[in-house]
């Protein structure tokens, strides 16, 4: 049951971009088309699943331990821009079909805040690996979700005759405010 | 003093750049919040832009991404130490959005666009005026939705009843920087016709 509420909130009632704010600027850079909001969302996932459980290990493993749980946000950071290197190298070799469609979203991963944000909250949250690692893969889900909702939306927007002060990003955001508006509706869920 | 205005308006890191738009929308709760959440990054800001343009030299170019991230990163756990101890009430409210300073991307893009090529000072000044354009649109922005969702600013109320209480809850933010931005945008189209 616990797993269940886990999945359903980081879904949809908290979902990470439009109740939490994290990862906003790929949510507004990359949302253009439904194809590459895709690629960014699999990218997303990909890299947070690896840094929230690289991340738990740390912090039960080595930062607890050794009581020095302050230096969290410098070690969660340099983790995660390490571990995207990596995955950008290992893609290269291994799958370089999966690199080509990934291969650009994911130097933008390391400043996407939803990665950090995912991993600081599984700490403060008390969770076990196992949650963290459901709560990681949902968080990465209602970010794609909200990702490719949102590009669909723009690619419509586009056609549209929008007034000249409203073009590009503020229409975006009004959108974006009354998408967040309809995702509201799932907090009776809980 | 171009440095400093430069900042403030022409290159406004919320308005024009679009930059650090997370906890610009996460934040913005009341002009309290968003004030002291800009305050906050311009600390790590100027202080980054300062150590940076101080160490230009020493750092090699090939790692100069991790070796920023680095100073940023032990500035904001300085920052978060110290307003853990001084201002709980403040530390709580904006809870993870603080250490998350660390992935905003105006400072790292600061660090790399400006502190690595210029002097102390001008990196001081440089890291001054972004870091006031940030603080004062984030006031803004906090002051418009405390305005519309609880009728009151600063915390004083001035309407009777609640407001509106979506200018308060997530989509608010959205729709209320949105509206900004529009007026923002006829605001500086004007000056430039003039």
């Amino acid at each position: 049951m616990e797993i269940v509420k886990i999945i359903v909130v980081a879904i949809f009632v908290n979902n990470i971009v439009l109740a939490q704010f994290l990862g906003i600027c790929p949510f507004l850079g990359v949302s253009n088309k439904v194809n590459t909001s895709l690629g960014m969302g699999a990218a997303v996932t990909f890299v947070m699943l690896i840094a929230s459980i690289v991340a738990w290990l740390l912090q039960y493993g080595v930062l607890e331990p050794l009581h020095i749980g302050y230096m969290q946000t410098i070690v969660f950071i340099l983790v995660i821009a390490a571990l995207v290197q990596m995955v950008e190298i290992i893609l290269k070799k291994i799958s370089p079909a999966l690199y080509q469609a990934l291969g650009v979203f994911l130097p933008l991963i390391t400043t996407n805040c939803a990665v950090l944000g995912v991993a600081i909250s599984l700490v403060t949250k008390d969770y076990n690996l196992v949650h963290s690692v459901v709560f990681s893969i949902s968080s990465a889900i209602g970010f794609s979700l909200a990702l490719v909702l949102f590009a669909g939306m723009r690619e419509r927007l586009e056609l549209e005759d929008v007034p000249k002060a409203f073009k590009g990003v503020p229409i975006a955001l009004i959108t974006a405010g009354i998408l967040a508006m309809a995702f509201m509706g799932f907090s009776g869920l809980m | 003093m171009t440095i400093l205005t430069n900042g403030i308006i022409k290159n406004n890191p919320v308005f024009v750049l679009l930059l650090g738009m997370c906890p610009t929308l996460g934040t913005t709760t009341s002009a309290v919040n968003g004030m002291g959440m800009g305050l906050a990054t311009m600390f790590v800001l100027i202080c980054a832009n300062l150590v940076i343009s101080l160490l230009k030299k020493v750092i090699p170019g090939k790692v100069r991404i991790p070796a920023f991230i680095v100073v940023i990163a032990s500035f904001v756990t300085i920052l978060q130490l110290v307003m853990e101890a001084y201002l709980p009430d403040l530390y709580a409210t904006l809870g993870l959005f603080i250490p998350l300073i660390v992935v905003n991307c105006i400072i790292l893009g600061r660090a790399e666009a400006f502190a690595s090529k210029n002097n102390a000072p001008s990196a001081l000044l440089d890291g001054l005026g972004i870091g006031l354009g940030f603080t004062l649109a984030l006031t803004a922005l906090g002051a418009a939705r405390e305005i519309l969702g609880a009728g009151s600013i600063f915390g004083l109320k001035f309407m009777e009843g609640d407001g509106m209480l979506i200018f308060v809850l997530a989509p608010g933010a959205f729709i209320a920087l949105g509206y900004l931005l529009v007026l923002f945008n006829k605001a500086t189209a004007k000056l430039k016709t003039k």
